[in-house]
């Protein structure tokens, strides 16, 4: 009896929010312009990140010489479904870690190489790469109940009022979703595109600096990157989008 | 050195000097008008055979997806030899022009452009006859929301 | 590396219009941009881009800041014989990418 009300409260817990019965990625608020670019592999920009990304899976690097490759043979295959479900729980530190910390992470422990500084062209390159095996793919609901604090945290982040604006991630997301902020349609704020190509950046970015331009968007001091905050912000994120599919690279305004 | 030279250059020295001083809003950039007519040479920009596609609104002006094809059979006697793209209110009026000729088989191209603002962007053609022709649309440029604080 | 996509087809019939997209990485840095120090950004972009088929230049266009960052470009060309089509990007400080495709014209 105890071991089913555990259980319950297990899965009420780690089992993910979605914000409400219409479940809708970030794409389907675009104009039609602009998802017919993310859908073009020969026009999105985005493309040219998985191209970086694809080169350096195959550079040497440390002592050891050794490439992404050398360990996981064709991404293709090896890294299919692996985005899905991240962020996922690291054991050396016992937190969750995200795919970007993942891969500095491998560089460093395996490789014996210098990690890749946070947001460089290197890093999201491979970010991009790693993550665009996976799509099509549905997000995977967090599971992992050693992650289950780290949702409840993410998701008290996600409600909670900030900045000058004094306005919560939730109070547009969550609340607003659909209608109009300035010119720009309102998002349900999913990760599935990421890292994405920004048309406002000009660029590939992360989930991360996204966020950060949310955070100076509502006049809030944004947190520091890599921050503890970020990461448990974005596995909450994985857990409210459980089920769409992964669209990296994605195409957003 | 000669006379003409020293003063051209003078002038020059001058006009540098009136820009360095003058404030950035008062420099005031060659109109859409002058910029077409410096596309057109002398010839006449008559409206017509340049089917210009442009979103009416776009939700970012950074990358504005247009295309541009003109009737023309392409071959070395009849075909399009230049296609330029003129904007009415960005820092300068030029954006891209492309070079033909009949081994393109078509007159059709795209591209991305970036627009500062709302306003009139215009298509121009310069046939292999010399004469000009045109198209002309009024895009609407929304901005993003949650933008980064690059100060 | 040149951080080029290339869209174009293997084959094509001699005399067949093709189409080919053709996409870069840069910035293009338009130099209106005010940097964090209050001072202007310098202009640093391509400005010009060429196709070459079979030694002959087909298509060309001169670039303005107005492009968008990562630049693309489609056009067309008349498959005229097998052989190698090549595209050069010029950037202002003179520096040239390239990249090229095979094509198989029968």
């Amino acid at each position: 009896m105890l071991r089913a009300l555990l259980l319950l409260g297990v899965a009420l817990a780690v089992g993910g929010q979605t914000p409400h019965t219409d479940q809708r990625s970030g794409f389907d608020f675009m104009a039609p312009e602009t998802q017919a670019l993310q859908q073009d592999d020969t026009a999105n920009p985005g493309m040219l990140w998985v191209l970086e990304g694809e080169a350096l899976w195959q550079d040497p690097a440390g002592p050891a010489g050794v490439s992404c490759a050398g360990c996981h043979g064709d991404a293709a295959e090896s890294m299919r479904g692996v985005a899905a479900r991240y962020p996922s729980f690291d054991q050396p530190t016992g937190r969750p870690i995200d795919l970007q910390g993942r891969i500095d992470q491998c560089r460093q422990a395996r490789q014996g190489a210098e990690p890749f500084a946070a947001e460089s062209q290197q890093l999201l390159a491979l970010t991009t790469y790693v993550a665009h095996q996976s799509r099509g793919m549905p997000v995977e609901p967090v599971t992992d109940v050693r992650l289950e604090p780290f949702v409840a945290e993410g998701r008290r982040l996600f409600e909670q009022r900030i900045g000058q604006l004094d306005l919560s991630c939730a109070a547009c997301h969550d609340q607003r979703w659909g209608q109009k902020l300035g010119g720009s349609v309102i998002p349900q704020a999913h990760p599935t595109g990421y890292p994405i190509y920004r048309l406002e950046w000009q660029s590939v970015g992360s989930l991360q600096r996204r966020m950060r331009n949310c955070m100076v968007g509502v006049r809030a001091e944004p947190y520091a990157w890599g921050a503890p905050e970020f990461t448990a912000l974005e596995l909450y994120l994985r857990s409210r989008a459980a089920g769409l599919p992964v669209e990296t690279p994605g195409v957003r305004p | 050195m000669g006379l003409a030279r020293r003063a051209v250059l003078a002038a020059g020295g001058a006009g540098l000097l009136a820009l360095l001083l003058a404030p950035s809003s008062a420099r005031a950039r060659p109109s859409l008008e002058e910029a077409i007519r410096g596309f057109a040479g002398g010839a006449e920009i008559r409206p017509g055979r340049v089917e210009f596609d442009i979103p009416p609104l776009v939700e970012n002006g950074n990358a504005v997806g247009v295309t541009v094809a003109v009737d023309s059979p392409m071959t070395a006697a009849d075909h399009v030899r230049r296609i330029g793209l003129f904007n009415e209110k960005n820092p300068q009026p030029e954006m891209v022009v492309f070079h033909l000729g009949p081994r393109c088989g078509r007159a059709s191209v795209a591209t991305r452009l970036r627009l500062a603002t709302s306003q009139t962007i215009v298509a121009l053609a310069e046939m292999s006859d010399g004469t000009v022709w045109s198209a002309e649309a009024d895009v609407i440029v929304t901005l993003a929301a949650c933008i980064e604080d690059l100060s | 590396m040149t951080r080029a996509l290339i869209n174009a087809p293997k084959t094509a019939r001699r005399g067949e219009v093709i189409e080919i997209k053709a996409m870069i990485a840069h910035r293009m840095e338009t130099g209106y941009r005010i940097g964090p120090n209050g001072q202007p950004i310098p202009r640093d972009i391509i400005h010009r881009f060429a196709c070459t088929y079979g030694g002959v230049e087909v298509f060309a266009a001169e670039l303005f800041p107005a492009m968008s960052a990562n630049p693309f470009i489609a056009f067309t060309t008349v498959a005229t014989e097998s052989g190698t089509i090549e595209f050069a990007w010029t950037a202002d400080d003179g520096t040239v990418e390239r990249a090229a495709v095979d094509i198989t014209v029968t």
